[in-house]
């Protein structure tokens, strides 16, 4: 095998993973933009999607596509409740202690999760025809493409949800200022809850998703995505809905092309070496405006 | 800056409250400390402690070691005990960490006054906690602590530290003769968990083997414990065109790595280690995936003698035991033939497992080597083929 | 001064309960812990409490310093002490370079990058053979004891006390208050940032010191960015910018571990809930920028002991 051949392969690999960080990370950076909050809950609520999504299919014999939209909406009402019941009475409070209270949040969900399910992972039963195409000589899973097709759909769905229709213009004033968004009349309370709706509903459809495509769920499966999405966000510029999608392919690329062609040991590393010379270059991510600061 | 004074008195308050509630906890803990220096299975109750990872990383290992050695305890007791008295584990959580470890052992020691300890499940764990129960003379079982460092220390065998299952040299030993004689491979690719020490240590001992029966070593990369992908690195271990590609790691990941490595048309005999005795994998990784894939272990499932294990096991939880619930089962089972023997305080427990000799145990017969502590027990190979597994081998125990 | 003599009562008094085994030796090693704790959450709160600097990578600094320490004694046969400074040195050094670049970012985007160099340590750590690599480093001595910590911890509040109340120390809160008018206000503020974060770091270096040398063998698993969000608990559930906080922040979280160490399965869900009760009731944290020595009665006491003190001299 060539190196141009290695070369496309490792893209294609690349591209492949990181459209599952992407997926992810829409959901993250939708968060975050509306109430300024790394959400570190993201990730175990993409968790609790993935178990969702395996009970439907295991215990209520359904089919993939139902279980999927039906994780979605379970999703969509624990998203909604974790933020009235964790979030909503810290509105004002310091960022920080809203940010050890979605520590806490992420721990609960993990830790309940594992007391009610065990640590032992789950392995989804065969739900999809999991289909590889060989096109001349390359390599391309038909799994993987549904799920790069999914996140660019829905990164269009949402995309225009946020850009063109009255919810969007709330979300865009109440992330803008809540405060005054508020006073021109927008219930930004509502806003908020539909934004973590559509976010957490987001967390799900990729957690079913991964869960069918690598075969295994368990209830720490939300960390290390979780933290990756965040990752993604913040490259793309966080709070920037294509930034997300493209921060995330970006990160799997460059995790693919480290691994394949430096040292698979110091894959990790280097992603977050990546980011952090982003950041030193354009401190707002790729995507993101710099902002002047106000004085 | 400003905070009502009401407000700051109610913190102050709160504060001074579990400041003297932390002073009476420890105080009670402490009373009960001074009272028995000799530790003796007082009562009408053994207490044992099970120091297993039961949150965090390695929380589905412990998790299912723990399973294992709280069935073979049930069984005595539900036998009516040992000698009347009931055994009652006492169990703590390590937390996946070595620090953890410590802060576990050294509680289920001073406080709960265990006469012994089984676990944890991972080497690290065990190392940083066999210093506690050797500076307290509390013996300890490690259940699937491969690694040889764990009995032995700078050449000398650690008096209190024992374990249920065979050591990493055996496993890679083995595998790397399979490798080279039965699949007459001449060159391998390692792929290992650059987390585990259990995964590195059994890759580096695979490849002095190998290389001493005349194969060749091309290629070595590696992943990290919790990762979904491996395409990457397996697309670079795809050009190395090796004859067979050595996996030493758990389950999880090895059916993760097996799927995508065929996905990718990857054909070369995969090998494996103890980590991928899990039915799991076979879900995993599905049936065809695995064709043409060798790993060893402790016992095959078909064995008459490991029936009785396998079935309780179902019977308690309703699934099928994997590798560190059927050591943990053993390690509980040499821990009752101690008990069993005399052993009324730590120190003739340790006396006796030292002479397990014959005992049987879940996964077969063992004796245990007094001078490494190491079980002596035999070594299989299984071939999986269509989803079913076959014995490819069964080397016997040395000595 | 009245803060020594009260310092020096507790370790007697604790220090009395251990030899005389009236205090057990898990809640002995506890007490270290807590101890360790104090001087993690005391020197990340000098970054993050009293500079406003979002760093999420403490557990990166502190790996240094705990690996740094026992290659000195182990490796080369240096005493404890000399262990500890060579520690503070490296981890210190470590955070000088590092924070000199990375201190541009603000808020998230600085917390992301810190808590990515801090696995990047972690992962370096990992393959390391010379240091043990991902099994560990084995056979570590026991030199840790309650003495040892206990004044190590001393010896660090002091000096971040006297740190903060410095002009120095001022400097930083102002750049926490409004780095932009610190700025125009004539404040170095890429120095004074800097400075706090090498101060923090070199500390945190100490803490792995001292850590190291209890838990006979250390592994990077005990330093992944998990550990770094523990610290960072203490800090604001202690209060940000309190020194008294990050003691009180400290020792309610290693309690709470310890006292629920009989309940493993339970363990961190009741944990998460008391998390997220603590931040309703009070998300300023135990003490918020208030310190023991300022409330009231005390404050009060003080003044008095002080004054008679002044009197007398």
């Amino acid at each position: 095998m060539d190196f141009m051949h290695q070369l496309i392969q490792q893209l294609i690999n690349g591209v492949s993973l990181g459209s599952i960080y992407a997926l992810i990370a829409l959901g993250y950076t939708m968060i975050y933009g509306i109430i300024k909050l790394i959400n570190f809950a993201h990730g175990d609520v993409y968790m609790v999607g993935a178990y969702i999504g395996f009970a439907a299919v295991t215990f209520g014999g359904l089919s993939i596509f139902p279980a999927l939209l039906l994780s979605m909406a379970i999703t969509a009402i624990l998203g909604m409740l974790v933020e009235r019941i964790a979030y909503k009475p810290l509105r004002h409070a310091p960022r920080i202690s809203l940010l050890i209270t979605a520590i806490g949040v992420s721990f609960f969900l993990e830790y309940t999760s594992m007391y009610f399910v065990t640590p032992t992972p789950r392995t989804f039963p065969e739900v999809m025809p999991n289909i590889s195409f060989n096109l001349g000589g390359f390599i391309i899973n038909g799994q993987q493409l549904l799920i790069l097709g999914i996140t660019i759909v829905l990164m269009a769905i949402l995309t225009y949800i946020v850009q063109k229709t009255k919810l969007g213009k709330a979300m865009r004033a109440a992330s803008f200022d809540t405060e005054t968004a508020q006073l021109m009349g927008v219930d930004s309370d509502k806003v908020i809850s539909m934004t973590f709706c559509i976010g957490s509903a987001l967390a799900a459809a990729a957690g079913v998703l991964v869960g069918v495509y690598y075969n295994t769920i368990d209830p720490l499966m939300g960390i290390m995505p979780g933290l990756k999405a965040f990752v993604a966000a913040v490259l793309g510029g966080i709070g920037i809905l294509p930034g997300a999608v493209v921060g995330g392919i970006v990160l799997g690329v460059v995790e693919a092309l480290v691994a394949g062609f430096i040292s698979s040991t110091f894959r990790d590393a280097a992603a977050f070496a990546i980011l952090i010379l982003v950041l030193l270059i354009k401190p707002s991510g790729l995507f993101g405006k710099n902002t002047n600061e106000k004085v | 800056m400003f905070f009502s004074k009401k407000k700051f008195k109610l913190a102050s308050m709160i504060a001074c409250g579990i400041l003297a509630s932390a002073l009476f906890t420890g105080c009670g803990g402490g009373d009960s400390a001074g009272g028995g220096d000799k530790k003796a299975a007082a009562g009408d109750e053994i207490v044992i402690g099970a120091n297993f990872e039961l949150t965090g990383n390695h929380a589905q290992y412990g998790a299912n070691a723990n399973n294992g050695l709280k069935l073979a305890i049930k069984e005595v007791n539900d036998a009516g005990g040992i000698n009347g008295k009931k055994i009652k584990i006492v169990e703590a959580d390590a937390k996946s960490e070595a620090a953890e470890s410590v802060n576990a052992a050294t509680k289920l020691i001073s406080d709960d006054k265990v006469i012994a300890l089984i676990g944890p499940a991972v080497t690290a764990n065990v190392i940083a906690e066999s210093q506690v129960a050797t500076d307290n003379m509390i013996p300890i079982i490690a259940p699937a602590a491969t690694n040889p460092d764990v009995t032995v220390e700078n050449g000398q065998v650690k008096a209190f530290v024992f374990r249920s299952c065979f050591i990493d040299p055996q496993q890679s030993e083995v595998m790397a003769q399979f490798a080279a004689k039965d699949l007459n491979a001449k060159t391998a690719v390692l792929y290992l968990d650059s987390s585990s020490d259990y995964s590195k240590s059994l890759g580096k001992i695979f490849k002095e083997k190998f290389e001493a029966d005349g194969g060749q070593v091309v290629m070595e990369e590696a992943f990290l414990a919790k990762d979904q992908d491996f395409k990457a690195a397996l697309t670079k271990i795809q050009t190395a065109n090796a004859d067979v590609i050595f996996v030493p790691a758990y389950y999880e990941e090895v059916g993760k790595i097996v799927k995508q490595a065929r996905e990718l048309g990857i054909t070369a005999a995969i090998l494996g280690t103890d980590g991928w005795d899990d039915s799991k994998v076979i879900d995993i990784a599905g049936k065809d995936a695995l064709n043409n894939t060798y790993f060893c272990t402790h016992y095959f499932e078909g064995d008459a003698e490991v029936q009785g294990f396998i079935n309780a096991y179902k019977g308690e939880y309703n699934n099928d035991p994997n590798v560190f619930a059927a050591l943990g089962y053993d390690a509980g089972k040499m821990l009752v033939n101690a008990i069993e023997r005399g052993g009324d305080d730590s120190q003739k427990i340790r006396d006796n497992i030292e002479t397990i000799k014959d005992l049987q145990v879940g996964t077969g017969k063992i004796t245990m080597d007094s001078a490494t502590h190491n079980p002596i027990k035999g070594i299989v190979v299984i071939e999986t083929k269509d989803g079913m597994r076959e014995l490819r081998a069964k080397i016997a125990p040395e000595g | 001064m009245v803060m020594l003599v009260f310092g020096l009562v507790l370790y007697g008094v604790l220090q009395m309960m251990i030899s005389t085994k009236i205090i057990g030796s898990f809640w002995e090693l506890n007490i270290i812990l807590i101890c360790v704790n104090i001087i993690l959450s005391a020197s990340l709160n000098l970054i993050n409490g009293y500079t406003g600097q979002f760093s999420l990578g403490h557990a990166g600094f502190m790996a240094v310093g705990a690996y740094v320490g026992v290659v000195a004694t182990v490796k080369f046969g240096l005493p404890l002490i000399v262990a500890l400074i060579l520690g503070a040195i490296a981890a210190g050094f470590l955070g000088f370079l590092i924070g000199l670049p990375t201190l541009r970012l603000r808020g998230d985007y600085l917390a992301i990058a810190t808590l990515g160099l801090g696995e990047i340590i972690r992962i370096v750590i990992m393959n390391i053979d010379y240091v043990g690599g991902a099994a560990g480093f084995k056979g570590i001595p026991h030199l840790t004891n309650f003495t040892w910590v206990f004044f190590v911890m001393l010896v660090t509040l002091f000096f971040i006390k006297n740190f903060v109340n410095s002009s120095h120390g001022r400097a930083c809160i102002a750049i926490r208050e409004n780095e932009i008018a610190a700025e125009a206000m004539g404040v170095n503020t890429t120095k004074y940032k800097v400075m706090a974060f090498t101060l923090g770091a070199a500390f945190a270096g100490v803490a792995g010191g001292l850590f190291a040398h209890q838990f006979y063998l250390i592994s990077p698993t005990s330093f992944t960015f998990l550990s770094s969000f523990n610290y960072l608990i203490m800090v604001v559930m202690g209060g940000m910018g309190s020194i008294t906080g990050s003691i009180a922040g400290a020792f309610v979280v290693t309690f709470i571990s310890a006292a629920l160490a009989s309940f493993p399965e339970a363990r961190m869900i009741i944990y998460a809930l008391a998390l997220i009760l603590m931040m309703f009731y009070r998300p300023q944290g135990l003490f918020g920028y208030m310190e023991l020595t300022n409330v009231g009665p005390i404050k009060k006491f003080l003044d008095k002991v002080s004054g008679a003190k002044e009197a007398v001299t």
